[in-house]
């Protein structure tokens, strides 16, 4: 534990002097601020900000969390020489980024909310959920990253796989369920729909956000199946535990793959 | 009680009998996919002197020294270090002190931090040898960022983590690469200090004159495995050749005189 938590205290202070994550909490800022500018008030921002939450944060965490984890591999291999174990080291890598990115998501959606729509209550409960999923997205992402890196030891290999994960969850699976739905549409779907939907960390996070912000016409197919079945409630809880599931099954995988590596 | 567990309960920590290596391969294998790199490989590095592993490039020195760093998994044979089997574990690399060929640090870290880390991380107690610190790398580079050192100094930084925390064992990977030569002779200096004080080294190194200078027993690895080991004057007898180099080179193409 000791050694995990110095670990992580190193990979910290080198996240906080990380011109990159400087970088991505200022674009989220200056966003979040231009829509509070020019495209209205509060419920509208939140609202604008729902792709960028399910399509940047993503993104960011799979692509740049892929590189910073390649570019940290010489440092590994360095404090593996040292008496620390493997399981501590890639928990303070893995940790060592995502807090981080977390950090950079909520100052810069939040500090905007702050100055430009704190005293509006009824904003909480979406802006609640907002951060919520964008929190639960960075770490599966980065969890995704940290598989890639480990499983994938060439740069540009791996920077492609963790660009195909993300296009693939983005763009490709709501074509393939909606190709599906068409092709299949004498059959009774909704089940074995519902069951894809958990298999993609982007479908689960426009459920939880649309459920929480009643937003029945953005819902879309999928996001419609999660409300008719398991009312707002419910589908909260299993949307947002199946994007828990997210973080841990890579993260599993991740430590067993580095377990027995060769480096 | 043996001898090896009265030393052992005395200082608190495996050691080496007087005439036990500091490590012992033995028949140590290892593929990488299809590719064979060690092939059933024995080697002694003796404890309190400074063995030169040597080869061509591609020869297995860099998978040896990374399996003796726990790095990668031999695929057969094992290992002891001071008389202890390698078993996956950390503990033992408190002992070593590692120089590696290219290093990678923490960019946006300072040398002081990275020497902070290694410290907690070795559970190293008591104050920093600063002089020894200020001997390589001097103390202004101390206090910047890893990122804006220059690659001779980022190897001295490399050399101090190596030396700083009293190893047992030293390995050294082509450690004098990219030094000028005032901070290649301070390094050589300590390196022999250091085997004078009963320090174990393992030196890999294509540099003859380093070897020569340095090395008291030399294991030359060749297609993954040992194809000689002795000391220098060993070598010359074997090859043929009373120059260091040109024995090495005879080894490598086969050829003696």
């Amino acid at each position: 534990m000791r050694t995990f938590l110095r670990i992580l205290a190193c990979q910290l202070k080198e996240g906080w002097r990380s011109r990159p994550i400087l970088g991505y909490t200022l674009i989220l800022f200056l966003l979040t601020d231009a829509l509070f500018r020019f495209g209205g008030g509060g419920p509208r921002v939140v609202l604008s900000l729902i792709n960028v939450v399910l399509l940047l944060v993503p993104l960011v965490g799979a692509v740049f969390g892929t590189m910073y984890f390649h570019q940290t591999r010489g440092f590994a291999l360095f404090l593996l020489a040292q008496p620390v174990g493997r399981r501590p080291l890639l928990a303070g890598l893995y940790l060592g980024l995502a807090i981080p990115l977390t950090c950079a998501l909520l100052l810069g959606l939040g500090l905007p909310f702050l100055w430009h729509a704190a005293p509006e209550p009824a904003l909480w409960r979406p802006l609640g959920a907002l951060f919520a999923v964008g929190v639960l997205l960075t770490l599966a992402a980065t969890a995704l990253a940290l598989v890639v890196a480990v499983r994938v030891e060439d740069r540009a290999r791996g920077l492609a796989t963790a660009l195909l994960l993300w296009f693939v969850g983005a763009v490709v699976f709501d074509g393939l369920l909606l190709l599906i739905t068409m092709t299949f549409d004498r059959w009774p779907l909704e089940r074995p729909l519902l069951v894809l939907t958990l298999l993609n960390p982007f479908d689960l996070g426009r459920v939880l956000l649309l459920l929480q912000m009643d937003r029945a016409a953005l819902l879309g197919y999928t996001g419609a199946l999660f409300a008719r079945f398991f009312g707002s409630g419910i589908g909260v809880l299993i949307a947002g535990a199946a994007l828990l599931a997210w973080t841990a099954g890579p993260l599993t995988m991740a430590f067993r793959l580095f377990q027995r590596r060769d480096l | 009680m043996t001898l090896r567990a009265q030393l052992v309960s005395a200082v608190g920590h495996p050691v080496a009998l007087p005439d036990e290596p500091a490590v012992r391969v033995r028949g140590v294998g290892k593929r990488f996919g299809a590719r064979p790199v060690l092939a059933a490989l024995d080697a002694t590095f003796p404890a309190g002197r400074i063995t030169g592993l040597v080869g061509p490039n591609g020869a297995g020195k860099t998978t040896l020294i990374k399996i003796l760093l726990g790095l990668v998994t031999a695929d057969q044979g094992n290992i002891e270090v001071f008389g202890r089997p390698l078993d996956g574990t950390p503990a033992y690399r408190a002992r070593l002190g590692y120089m590696p060929q290219a290093p990678r640090f923490a960019e946006h870290l300072t040398g002081r931090e990275l020497v902070a880390l290694v410290q907690d991380l070795r559970g190293a107690t008591g104050p920093v040898d600063e002089a020894l610190l200020d001997w390589f790398a001097g103390t202004p580079a101390l206090d910047q960022r890893v990122a804006t050192l220059s690659g001779g100094t980022r190897q001295k930084l490399n050399a101090a983590l190596a030396f700083l925390f009293r190893p047992d064992l030293l390995i050294l990977d082509e450690p004098t690469a990219g030094l000028d030569p005032v901070a290649s002779r301070r390094l050589k200096d300590h390196i022999l200090a250091a085997r004078d004080r009963g320090v174990s080294v393992i030196l890999s190194s294509h540099l003859a004159g380093e070897l020569e200078e340095l090395a008291d027993h030399l294991v030359f690895v060749l297609d993954g495995r040992t194809r000689f080991e002795g000391s220098a004057r060993d070598l010359a007898r074997a090859t043929g050749w009373s120059d260091l180099e040109r024995g090495l080179a005879a080894l490598m193409t086969g050829a003696g005189r």
